[in-house]
């Protein structure tokens, strides 16, 4: 049995509201919990493969040029070396997310220094590393290019980013405020604290790959096209994914080289990456260079909108940090001028990193209304109010649920916002300046085709359901909510459903991407459950509309039957769910939104910033899991004051090496950087977004969330910091006596 | 090199290259795969376990130095069905995401609760000779060396806050 749903009209029957088991939504435990706070969680390092050997991969030591040659004699000659491995099928970098095709291979043309170039294996993972650390290599170099503004004339414009419409510059001209200035931010790196890996093990010319991977649908296809082979011959497996954030969405050098190296030598080979090799050569956020321009009449109302950014990629990359993302359709404003331009370097690929476009290009637009606020002498939160727009401001499209105003609501009234001191630099604590900042906060919503089977059975202990897809949970709490959703459906406590993930033999999901995970692959399990539940009517002759399903009981009419006994010893009642994104996604703006508000200190004398409470209010949808959801709010806003304080992945502008590859020198807030922080999930309910009225909540946390911190520290000092992030060095010399 | 270690109460002789750390040793050769390998340089605390009851960054240390000592990994804290007050804190407080930095964290937090009862100060402490008061910002600091890239850490914070018996923040 399939059931197969298209989102082409808002689906308004909010099914899942009339369920009896009372789980969607719920603070539940994760399932998974138990395995990973004792340790027994299998990452894709941790399988036991009998006769495995060790890869390490080796990088190129330079920034452009050819390979010319690889001397393996010495290595070879190593103890416990078992090859050394080269060639044309090796990844230049990791494939984009959703890609489903190989990206760039070869090793004798190098355009980064990083790019992987052999892999050496050995008995043992001392000996693999020895070797690799003595491999000699020739080349010939050639000038690179490092510095995306010294390229900015060659930049390439993304076409379909472009906007153009009325006159921004007359807007400019004619306006009673306006705001002109360029905001820049760093390449960021994802950090996930599993570094990835992979165990290729051959039988015959079938491959069975164990990595750390967030979509294998696309990444069986990536793996397969890269080795020359079927798809077919492919299986993942990735119960267990030690964080993504964007940097596992597509197959790494790490996998095609273990999978060559295991088909030559008859042996599975694991191949991990080292901390540096994850900074080397898997992606990269681009830095950005971002021209807002504001322009408003003196009531706050925004006539002209500008948005141009430049980023940057490698060569024949297509990917291009989308920093306009929400800028489309946040604000109004008739006169509006939208644009990317992408120029290639010599630097490690960019690619996804968690929340692509809005991380980095919402702090832009949020610290650009701030500055129009305190120019209009208005509360930043009036005049976001006062400017969002009825339609689509580009296209003639309404908006679906858009709980943007609420947000700002809510977030200012728990925080105390109408109390906050207005003028900069006024508030102090001993040697601290404290400062309040907020920022609002959108993400896209996407929904993508997804397929989940669900399988009812029964056995000694009554009626069970086992949900089975390929799609991931990198943290993101997939384990919790698909059994939600299937023992809500079904009337099944959560311990009696169990899902099982990361298994490309399991019907395909999009995998754990922009967002769209848990309102696809739950769609998927719903309309499964929908089936099944269709199929239950029958047989207890009754309507859909009558059936109340709970606790393993059916109840219709005034008639109670034990599903278990309605299944029958040995019997199951089973269904595949397909949902596919349909005329909805066209026909309305569907975003994530929310606000944040944040209080710093900092310190008069030696510029330090402390985030000392942060406030985050969200509308993402139905709330699937509360707690899960809550979780994945403090991580982005944990991100945004990262962004704000202190990450910044530093390229040599003189080879374009990564100067800081290591999580000593790139820094991720720790836990003492991060306060209690402050979630609030709205109750809401998007139609339009699927049949779960759901949204993407994983990367909406951080969208905007630095600005509140950049904004805070203004109002605390009176410094505009426009070049992320705020270190010590561009808030001293103008810090007040 | 042959080795004698004393894991979770268990010996374990190890055959292993004088080049492998403790972390390795567990990870690769003893399959106690519940440390974790996140950075290999004492960056990132994954690889958290306890050394005589002292916590230490495994990948820092080498398994030959260890001969005889007594260690105690994340699998010897508990297991699931019989998870250490910690253990279960984190589940019921969402302590993790993914869930890799997460053994490591309960390793450290494990030994940061002994520490504090032992009257250690740390950077953030008013007073060098006081009791330490466990607040929010003690517990930051001492958990500082145990990264989380989910950044799980307002809930690590309440789970190891319960366990301590530290009641609300003031």
């Amino acid at each position: 049995m399939t059931r197969t749903m298209t989102m082409d009209r808002p689906d308004e029957r909010r099914r899942l509201d009339d369920m009896s088991q009372g789980l969607v939504g719920r603070p539940l435990d994760r399932p998974d919990g138990p395995l990973k706070v004792s340790g027994t969680a299998t990452y894709a390092h941790e399988w036991n493969v009998p006769n495995a050997a060790y890869g390490v991969l080796v990088r190129a030591p330079f920034s452009n040029g050819r390979l010319r040659r690889i001397d393996s004699a010495a290595t070879e000659a190593l103890d416990g070396v078992v090859g050394v491995f080269t060639g044309e099928k090796f990844l230049r970098n990791p494939a984009q997310g959703g890609a489903d095709e190989a990206p760039v291979q070869g090793t004798e043309t190098v355009q980064y220094l990083g790019q992987p170039v052999a892999l050496v294996v050995a008995d043992t993972f001392e000996q693999a590393r020895h070797g690799a650390q003595n491999l000699a290599m020739e080349w010939t170099a050639e000038n690179g290019v490092f510095d995306p503004e010294a390229q900015a004339a060659d930049a390439e414009e993304q076409e379909d980013e472009t906007v153009d419409q009325g006159d921004l510059d007359g807007a400019m001209r004619a306006a009673a405020f306006t705001v002109d200035e360029v905001y820049r931010t760093p390449c960021h790196n994802s950090a996930a604290m599993e570094p990835h890996c992979s165990i290729a093990e051959w039988d015959g010319e079938d491959l069975l790959l164990r990595g750390s991977y967030q979509m294998l649908n696309y990444n069986v296809n990536e793996l397969a096209d890269s080795l020359g082979i079927d798809a077919a011959r492919v299986r993942m497996l990735s119960p267990y994914v030690g964080g993504g954030f964007g940097s596992k969405l597509g197959i790494a050098p790490e996998a095609v080289a273990a999978a060559l190296a295991a088909k030559q030598l008859q042996r599975p080979v694991v191949v991990a990456l080292s901390r540096q090799q994850v900074f080397d050569m898997t992606m990269r956020r681009s830095e950005t260079r971002q021209h807002i321009r504001l322009a408003c009449d003196a009531d706050g109302i925004l006539t002209g909108l500008g948005h141009e950014g430049l980023v940057s990629n490698l060569p024949e990359e297509e990917f291009a940090e989308p920093i306009t993302q929400s800028t489309h359709f946040l604000y109004g404003g008739a006169n509006r001028k939208l644009g990317i331009d992408l120029v290639r370097l010599n630097r490690t690929c960019a690619g996804s990193v968690r929340a692509p476009g809005e991380a980095v290009g919402m702090p832009a637009l949020e610290n650009a209304m701030d500055e129009l606020a305190e120019k209009l002498g208005m509360d930043p939160v009036e005049l976001r109010k006062r400017n969002l727009p009825d339609k689509h401001p580009e296209e003639d499209i309404p908006f679906s649920s858009r709980k943007y105003t609420e947000a700002m609501d809510e977030g200012a009234r728990r925080f105390g916002w109408s109390e906050r001191n207005m003028k900069p630099g006024q508030l102090r604590e001993g040697d601290w300046l404290i400062g309040h900042g907020m920022a609002g906060a959108s993400r896209v919503n996407i929904l993508s085709k997804a397929e989940a089977r669900v399988t009812m059975g029964s056995d000694d202990d009554g009626v069970f359901a086992t949900v089975e897809t390929d799609m991931t949970d990198i943290g993101t709490g997939t384990y919790a909510i698909l059994s939600q959703i299937a023992g809500e459906m079904l009337g099944l406590p959560m311990e009696r459903v169990r899902t099982q993930l990361g298994d490309s033999e399991f019907p395909k999901g999009p995998g754990s991407g922009g967002s769209w995970g848990a309102s696809s692959s739950g769609s998927a399990v719903y309309l499964a459950c929908e089936e099944m539940r269709a199929e239950i009517c029958q047989r207890l002759s009754c309507e859909e509309a009558d059936l109340t399903l709970k606790d393993g009981d059916a109840i219709a009419g005034n008639r109670k039957t034990s599903l278990a006994e309605l299944i029958g010893g040995g019997g199951q009642i089973s269904a595949v769910g397909r949902i596919e994104p349909g005329k909805t996604m066209k026909e309305s703006a569907q975003s994530s939104y929310g606000a944040y508000f944040c209080e710093v200190a900092v310190d008069r004398v030696t510029g330090e910033t402390r985030v000392r409470r942060m406030t985050g209010v969200f509308g993402a949808g139905r709330i699937l899991n509360e707690k899960t959801a809550t979780s994945q709010c403090y991580g982005g806003m944990s991100w945004g004051i990262g962004m704000a304080l202190t990450e910044e992945l530093v390229h040599d502008l003189r080879d374009g090496h990564i100067v800081n590859r290591d999580l000593a020198e790139y820094h991720i807030p720790v836990n003492l950087d991060v306060p209690q922080l402050d979630v609030v999930l709205l109750d809401e309910r998007d139609d339009w977004a699927c049949p779960l009225q759901s949204k993407g909540i994983g990367e909406l946390g951080l969208c905007g969330a630095a600005a509140s911190v950049i904004n805070a520290i203004y109002n605390a000092t009176g410094v505009r910091v426009r070049d992320y992030p705020a270190t010590l060095d561009k808030l001293l010399d103008g810090l007040p006596d | 090199m042959q080795t004698q270690l004393s894991i979770n109460g268990e010996s374990h002789e190890l055959e292993a290259d004088s080049r492998t750390t403790l972390l390795d040793a567990l990870r690769n050769h003893l399959g106690l795969t519940g440390s974790k390998k996140g950075c290999d340089h004492g960056q990132c605390g994954a690889c958290t376990v306890l050394i005589n009851g002292r916590r230490i960054n495994s990948c820092l240390t080498l398994a030959c130095m260890h001969d005889g000592d007594d260690i105690t990994t994340i699998e010897g804290i508990g297991s699931p069905g019989a998870l250490s007050p910690l253990q279960d804190a984190f589940v019921r407080h969402d302590g993790y995401q993914c869930g890799y930095c997460t053994p490591g964290q309960i390793c450290s937090a494990t030994a940061m609760l002994q520490e504090v009862q032992a009257g250690w100060p740390s950077h953030v402490s008013t007073s060098l000779e006081d009791d330490v008061s466990l607040s929010n910002e003690e517990i930051g600091e001492r958990m500082a060396g145990n990264l989380c890239r989910c950044a799980a850490y307002p809930n690590i914070v309440a789970a190891i806050r319960e366990v301590a018996g530290a009641g609300e923040d003031a």
